[in-house]
């Protein structure tokens, strides 16, 4: 039995046929294996869904809880049979919740990553390196010119830039699951004990961390009470990145746009969006962080997916390491 | 390093005037010298290190890294020095303890000779991160492009000084980098710096518009009024055997008019307009005038054909003698006087422009005799010559600006408090024979409207988006749809950038034509016919 008749891409998703579950499917399928909460790769509709407790929490908040016709927790690191094929969930440092799916079949072994990075991240659990036959691994980032920094060095320049302009509400975009969460957590660490204004759209994801021992501090919503604009004066305001580009942002006096991304490692990518104060903060593995896990799996081969895949192949072939892209459609990469 | 590098990146994406004062002023007061002072000298162009060209920078790279990887790198990036700054791998084990300081960098890049160049600054980007390595190539590949003008940094300085800003203009040019005697002088730790050098820039004076009602308060016997030339304010001060030319805020423009420049063969300091031709015979239209600006080197073709030459109006210094204090009437007659011991190809003198009252006057601003004046200047027969724009002593009455009917084409985001309102519009006027009619974009305007027009234009883009492309929208334009924006402008230049073949001066949008269906909007030939005259 060949790697590709364990795993190999269908329409709906990447597909095992010996265990008949699609992982991360984009459209409603029979049995579904997620990896983590962004609707590109959590989607509603499934027949039965396979995934972290936390993961499945918060399908369940965006989606209600009628999001799939059944559901099961994995725990991690336990081995679950389906259909004669083990598999088990083990951490991927993405969001809360997130994990890597190991397929394990006749003695092979196969570990989807799904989305991952080996930063620290106070909001979720550490990646674990998994020793495996095949690596699928994303490739976001997947140039040699994506070099993420220490995100403490980027929270420490919003916090100059705010102790510059006093006067100004800093506006940091941040995606809703995850991101906007480690911004302020990363905000708290850095000894920040103000209250952080949010957009609604992160209520539910901020109130939900908080709830899983996350400490995020105080969290006011942005809305505009009696004062007006200068409520808001020296603030620091954190919502989804569309949001600012929107009416919704002026009720803030004279705002300084700020967007917590790894693209914002490419200044014309900021200068395009607008931002004032790029923050080079990712939840995706950076180019090292990619070759790295790759050499840590010991996998003999790697199957390169959703982001840029030829410049992680060319590595692995100049590293002697059989690699391929694995064309799957549909992902989006919300978490950046 | 990293304070200089962080500081390129905040300005390059700042888009407001007050922001990269704050960003400016901050880091003069936080950082040491010399590096401060380095900085600044990178800022305003007086920074002077040896050029690297961008097919060595490649080749250091690709010798240490696979040539396909980079390529899909520098594809993917679009700059080569932000590529490299990003892909540089460093050499493990020699990676330095602490990144070297601007200082350093620059003293490295400056004693490196032509052969051990490429060596010098391999061994810098080894020893820096990421933005400290893109500061270090944006050095030596020459051109910042941070968006920050001289005057801009000496505003700063000022700011930061708590100084006028003329006393810095005043001094600069007698000063070097690191200009740690500055520095002093505007923290208070040393006396203001004394100039000995030679042919010094003097702070201009500027005058204020003529607003409503204030001619009525005046009295037109105290003034004397000239014509106002649509040309480039210049300053040429010649003193031993040093000549120069200065724009109106100090920046040494010699180098562009050598034509000029030689026939300084005086020992003054004069204010007037420099225009192209032969003032003894025709003097150049603006599109002429542009011929020469904007250039670094200018041939001697380019010389014979559009000759520089200075208007003058006013006189600041004769040999040791400072005539500012005097009362314009007197300088006006040392001025003429001494025009006539110049080259009259080079320098002549700006005529008065009699009139009784100032209806009379009205009537000559509003149809001038050729096409390069743009109104008249009023000045005050008893007034000094004094540095800023005093109000009272010189008015200009500038001639009433062109308007255009034009269809909104593409919005784009503004910056701040504008960031979410879209605010900045390009517009166009009909072309093509009838029934093919197509909108060529014209022009760029971001002001002129009131905030709740804003709103207004925000919202009709938003109802109306036909695309998108990053921050900016095109909008719905077509026979039967758009809005028709009335502009104001200047003038108008020809321009081989655009692909309508005109630029607008100081474009602005006058009035929103909600009323006016978008086929009634204007034609191009309608600006044609202004380049012409």
């Amino acid at each position: 039995m060949r790697a590709s008749d364990l795993l190999h891409p269908r329409p709906e998703g990447l597909y095992c046929p010996p265990g008949d579950f699609f992982i991360d499917p984009v459209r409603p399928v029979n049995r579904a294996l997620i990896t983590h909460g962004h609707s590109d790769h959590a989607r509603s509709g499934h027949g039965s869904v396979l995934a972290t407790q936390q993961t499945l929490d918060i399908m369940g908040l965006r989606y209600g809880e009628d999001f799939a016709g059944t559901t099961q927790a994995a725990a991690l690191g336990e081995r679950i049979a389906l259909d004669g094929v083990d598999v088990s969930f083990h951490p991927a440092g993405h969001v809360l919740g997130s994990a890597q799916i190991s397929v394990e079949h006749q003695g092979r072994r196969i570990v989807a990553s799904g989305d991952y990075k080996r930063q620290k991240d106070a909001t979720c659990l550490p990646f674990e390196p998994i020793r495996c036959d095949v690596f699928i691994t994303e490739a976001t980032f997947g140039l040699p010119v994506f070099r993420h920094p220490p995100d403490t060095e980027e929270i420490a320049r919003l916090l100059k830039s705010a102790a510059q302009f006093p006067e100004r509400s800093h506006l940091v975009g941040a995606y809703a699951l995850g991101k906007a969460q480690r911004v302020m957590r990363l905000l708290r660490d850095a000894g920040y004990d103000r209250p952080l204004y949010i957009h609604g759209a992160l209520a539910k994801l901020s109130a939900y961390y908080q709830s899983q021992g996350i400490d995020l501090g105080e969290l006011e919503p942005a809305t505009v009470e009696d004062g007006g604009k200068q409520d808001f004066a020296g603030a620091i305001v954190v919502g989804p990145p569309s949001a600012f580009a929107d009416r919704w942002a002026r009720r803030f006096p004279d705002p300084i746009s700020c967007f917590a991304s790894g693209w914002m490692r490419i200044r014309q990518r900021a200068k395009q969006g607008g931002v004032e104060l790029p923050l080079i903060i990712s939840d995706h593995a950076d180019w090292d962080e990619l070759t790295a896990t790759i050499k840590e799996t010991g996998a003999a081969e790697i199957w390169v997916t959703h982001g840029r895949e030829e410049a992680l192949v060319r590595w692995c072939e100049l590293e002697g390491i059989a690699a391929r892209p694995l064309h799957l459609v549909g992902y989006e990469d919300e978490g950046d | 390093m990293n304070r200089f590098a962080e500081l390129l990146d905040r300005l390059v994406l700042t888009p407001s005037r007050n922001g990269k004062l704050t960003l400016l002023t901050d880091y003069f007061r936080s950082v040491e010298d010399p590096d401060r002072g380095l900085a600044l000298a990178a800022i305003t162009g007086d920074l002077k290190i040896a050029a690297v060209k961008p097919a060595m920078l490649r080749m250091l790279v690709t010798e240490r890294m696979d040539p396909v990887l980079f390529g899909y790198s520098y594809d993917y990036v679009g700059d080569l020095a932000e590529t490299v700054s990003l892909v540089w791998p460093q050499t493990p084990g020699r990676i330095a303890n602490r990144e070297p300081t601007l200082g350093e960098v620059v003293a490295k890049l400056q004693a490196a000779s032509r052969s051990d160049g490429p060596k010098v600054l391999t061994g810098l980007l080894d020893s820096a991160g990421i933005s400290a390595r893109f500061a270090i190539i944006k050095l030596v590949t020459g051109g910042l492009r941070i968006g920050v003008s001289a005057r801009l940094a000496k505003q700063a300085l000022a700011d930061f000084g708590k100084v006028d800003v003329a006393e810095i203009e005043e001094l600069w040019h007698g000063l070097s980098p690191p200009y740690t005697v500055l520095f002093a002088w505007l923290e208070g730790k040393a006396e203001k710096p004394r100039n000995t050098a030679m042919a010094l820039f003097r702070p201009v004076m500027l005058s204020n518009p003529v607003g409503d009602g204030d001619l009525e308060k005046l009295d037109p016997a105290d003034y004397a009024a000239e014509w106002k030339w649509d040309g480039i304010r210049v300053q040429a001060v010649a003193e031993g055997g040093i000549r120069r030319l200065y724009s109106r805020t100090g920046d040494d423009v010699s180098g562009a008019f050598p034509d000029l420049a030689d026939a300084m063969h005086f020992s003054a300091a004069l204010d007037g307009e420099l225009l192209v031709g032969d003032p003894r015979e025709a003097t150049g239209t603006f599109s002429d005038l542009q011929q020469r600006l904007n250039r670094k080197t200018v041939t001697p073709k380019m010389q014979q054909q559009y000759p520089a030459f200075m208007r003058c109006y006013d006189v600041l210094q004769i040999g040791a003698e400072d005539l500012r204090p005097l009362s314009f009437r007197e300088r006006r007659g040392r001025l003429e006087a001494f025009i006539g011991t110049l080259d009259p190809s080079r320098f002549d003198l700006s005529p008065f422009v009699d009139f009784a009252d100032w209806q009379a006057l009205e009537d000559l601003r509003r149809a001038p005799p050729h096409p390069i004046i743009e109104g008249v200047m009023l000045k005050r027969w008893d007034s000094p010559y004094v540095a800023g724009r005093p109000k009272g002593p010189w008015f200009k009455w500038k001639r009433d600006p062109h308007t255009v009917d034009a269809v909104l084409m593409y919005a784009q985001r503004g910056h701040g408090k504008r960031s979410s309102f879209y605010s900045d519009y390009t517009f166009g006027v009909w072309s093509g024979v009838e029934g093919a009619e197509e909108l060529v974009p014209v022009g760029k305007a971001y002001f002129g409207f009131t905030d709740e027009e804003l709103k207004q234009i925000d919202k009709y883009v938003r109802d109306n988006t036909v695309e998108r492309f990053g921050p900016v929208r095109s909008v719905r334009a077509d026979r039967d749809n758009g809005l028709v924006l009335e502009v104001a402008f200047e003038g108008l230049n020809r321009s081989t950038r655009h692909k309508s073949g005109v630029a607008m001066r100081f474009p602005r949008i006058s009035r929103l034509r909600w009323d006016k269906p978008a086929n009634e909007a204007d034609r191009i030939e309608t600006l044609q016919a202004l380049l012409d005259r």
